[in-house]
């Protein structure tokens, strides 16, 4: 039974009206916050009206019933069992969901052509909201307690020459939150790196609005020291005709969890999202991401490929895909596929699509998770590879298809070069 | 001058009903310059002894000899194996994702040679190579064997040994799934590299089609994974006329010979 509940409010079933106006069985959705920013799809009525078809008894079983809130007591405390948090390692996050995030946050660098403008705001700057709003307790702990926040704009029209480099450079353990607002005005094209080092403890929300004709693509690096803890919410907001492409690429750190999460508004835009993940001996490497087809006639595309080696690498990948019932035309597709190189690794995938309109051009998704093929491997070392280099053609080869998507050639060989050191571990 | 010597090679797999004993003692010697075809019904243990000899990981030797030169080859692992002079034409070649044909055949030739081929001649020769097994050109982009056909997955395999210039080819059905213009294109390939003098060719073949364009001196036939009969090249006419049924009555007989032996022991 519990699976024709499970598909029925997949598909959008109509659903019983609440109670109580605001009170869902998940709880308490919408805070005063919610309710005054209550604009589709970024919050309020979206995710009021279809957490009601969320929770015919079971929470969480759709996407669009998951609570968004810039207030931390809206969240509850996390127990591990919540839906988004089962895979995440709780006493790892050292106390990112718990604790006030007051450490002193990962210094940021920005290098930019002077086409671009370059901020530091205040928690009231008017675009601090215009483009996020946290998902998680994680998420909105770091909005409740960020100081400062990092602007970057790329004015209407401006094509930028060559990229825009934000490096943040963590500056210890002490946990801490961070803020960046990214801003792609309208016609204009940019390439934007976040490049993430050192050791920090740190919840992120970075906002990045995409306005109407706007290119942009948003990189983000996670090559953190071994210790490192790093949940990051990156969600974007696409206006008509917007084009936003966003690869992730997480190799260091002890947990990373980035939650990137894509919100069309209007018609014509696209979206592609790549990611890129290495796990190494112990490492938790997670990703989960959201694409909300709100609107009709957008594109998305999804493809994260990550490889795994050690004891106890661990990655998590969740790809949660909604096609609303106004999103007609849709065309979507995403895709993981996971690598384990060695014995003692785990590699998670679970992509999730939701489908409430028939009408649409395409909706695919896919998962494979494989051992690396004992059959690749006989071939090559038939023809005098050794071993070793085999295991490295194979495994360039497999997540090269992710490094050429970044068209950076300094970042390209980086990577490269990162994926090259995390082969030559010895630890498998 | 190499010398490929096989003795007495017994080899098996384990499947899910336990060990199964497919070669049963074989016996066989190459020269450099010769070709022996080596034919047989399916089930014969033909491509068993292909795969055994370069190192499969499926197959067991349990007794017997595999040496080159005087070397143990069963001592070495598979990439040594191709470094010592030995390739396998396989008869299904495995598709490699992410891997291109170029950065593939150069790092094969620079772990065979144990140098980095000259960049220069390397390409040169790699274009030639193509063009004659005519394969296109923009193959060299492509990941190993994606999305090739059969036919030229084939060709692909005969390219690396023209490149690669083995001491001994061992061609496992490489003419199986191919038409007839691939077949004399392929054929030619192994006549072109056998015609420098430096190589020694181990045809494994089911049917008679590809020995009119490859001419082995030497015909094996194996059934039941022993070799039954051998002779020249007189023998592959007369198994294109005859086909291996006069073979299957034997080796049936000696089924129940054994099953009957077996029941009353």
């Amino acid at each position: 039974m519990t699976d024709i509940t499970t598909e029925k409010a997949r598909i959008g079933a109509p659903s019983a009206k609440p109670f109580i106006n605001g009170f869902t069985e998940e709880g308490e959705s919408l805070s005063p916050l919610n309710a005054r920013e209550s604009k589709a799809p970024l919050a309020g009525e979206a995710v009021k009206r279809h957490s009601h078809g969320g929770g015919v008894g079971i929470p969480d079983s759709s996407r669009a019933g998951r609570l968004t809130s810039y207030k931390l007591a809206d969240f509850k405390p996390l127990t591990g069992m919540e839906e988004d948090w089962r895979f995440t390692p709780l006493k790892r996050l050292r106390g990112l969901h718990t604790e006030v995030l007051n450490g002193t946050a990962p210094s940021v660098s920005v290098t930019a052509p002077d086409s671009v403008t370059v901020e530091t705001v205040g928690r009231e700057d008017r675009r601090i909201g215009s483009a996020a709003i946290p998902e998680d307790r994680v998420s909105a702990n770091a909005w409740e307690n960020f100081t400062e926040a990092t602007v970057i704009t790329v004015p209407a029209e401006v094509q930028v020459d060559g990229e825009v480099s934000v490096l943040l450079t963590g500056q210890g353990t002490a946990a801490s939150a961070q803020h960046v607002v990214i801003v792609a005005e309208r016609f204009s094209k940019s390439v934007v790196v976040l490049d993430h080092q050192g050791t920090a403890v740190v919840a992120e929300n970075v906002e990045i609005l995409v306005e109407d004709g706007a290119q942009l693509t948003v990189i983000s690096l996670q090559e953190w020291n071994d210790d490192a803890v790093h949940a990051s919410s990156q969600q974007v907001k696409l206006g008509r005709d917007a084009k936003f492409k966003h690869i992730v690429v997480s190799l260091g750190g002890d947990l990373v969890r980035v939650t990137p999460s894509a919100r069309f508004t209007a018609p014509g835009a696209e979206v592609e999202l790549f990611g890129l993940y290495f796990a190494d001996a112990g490492q938790h490497l997670e990703q989960r991401l959201f694409v909300d087809h709100a609107v009709a006639n957008c594109k998305s595309n999804v493809l994260y490929k990550g490889a795994l080696q050690g004891r106890n690498a661990h990655t998590v990948w969740v790809g949660d895909v909604l096609i609303r019932k106004e999103a007609e035309g849709t065309d979507t597709y995403e895709a993981n596929r996971n690598l384990v190189l060695t014995d003692g690794a785990r590699a998670d995938s679970v992509p999730n699509l939701e489908i409430e309109t028939g009408l649409i051009a395409g909706a695919g998704h896919a998962s494979a998770t494989g051992r690396f093929d004992d059959q690749h491997l006989f071939y090559l070392m038939a023809r005098g590879i050794p071993e070793e280099v085999a295991r490295r053609l194979v495994v360039r080869g497999f997540l090269n298809e992710i490094i050429q998507q970044i068209k950076v050639p300094a970042i390209e060989e980086r990577l490269t070069a990162a994926v090259e050191r995390e082969l030559a571990a010895t630890n498998h | 001058m190499s010398t490929l010597e096989i003795k007495d090679l017994h080899v098996s797999i384990d499947t899910e009903q336990g060990t199964k004993e497919i070669l049963k003692g074989v016996s066989l010697t190459i020269r450099t310059g010769e070709t022996h075809a080596i034919m047989g019904p399916n089930g014969s243990g033909k491509s068993t002894l292909a795969s055994t000899i370069a190192g499969h990981p499926r197959y067991n030797v349990t007794s017997g000899t595999i040496t080159l030169d005087g070397e143990d080859v069963l001592a070495m692992s598979v990439d040594e194996r191709a470094r010592a002079g030995l390739f396998l034409a396989m008869q299904y070649p495995v598709e490699v994702p992410g891997v291109s044909m170029t950065n593939f055949l150069r790092t094969a030739k620079t772990a065979i040679d144990g140098e980095a081929p000259k960049l220069r001649t390397w390409t040169k020769d790699v274009k030639a190579a193509m063009a004659q097994l005519r394969i296109d050109a923009d193959f060299t982009q492509r990941n190993v064997n994606e999305g090739f056909s059969g036919g030229e997955k084939k060709r692909v395999e005969i390219l690396q040994l023209e490149l690669f210039k083995p001491k001994f080819a061992i061609l496992d059905e490489t003419d199986s799934g191919l038409d007839v213009d691939a077949l004399k294109v392929v054929s030619e390939g192994v006549n072109r590299a056998h015609a420098e003098g430096k190589m020694g060719t181990l045809l494994i073949t089911h049917y008679t089609r590809i020995l009119r364009y490859i001419k082995p001196e030497f015909v094996h036939v194996f059934v039941d994974g022993q070799v039954v009969e051998e002779g020249g090249p007189e023998l592959a006419d007369r198994l294109e006329e005859e086909g291996y049924d006069r073979y299957a009555t034997g080796a049936g007989a000696a089924t129940i010979a054994a099953a009957s032996a077996a029941a009353q022991a």
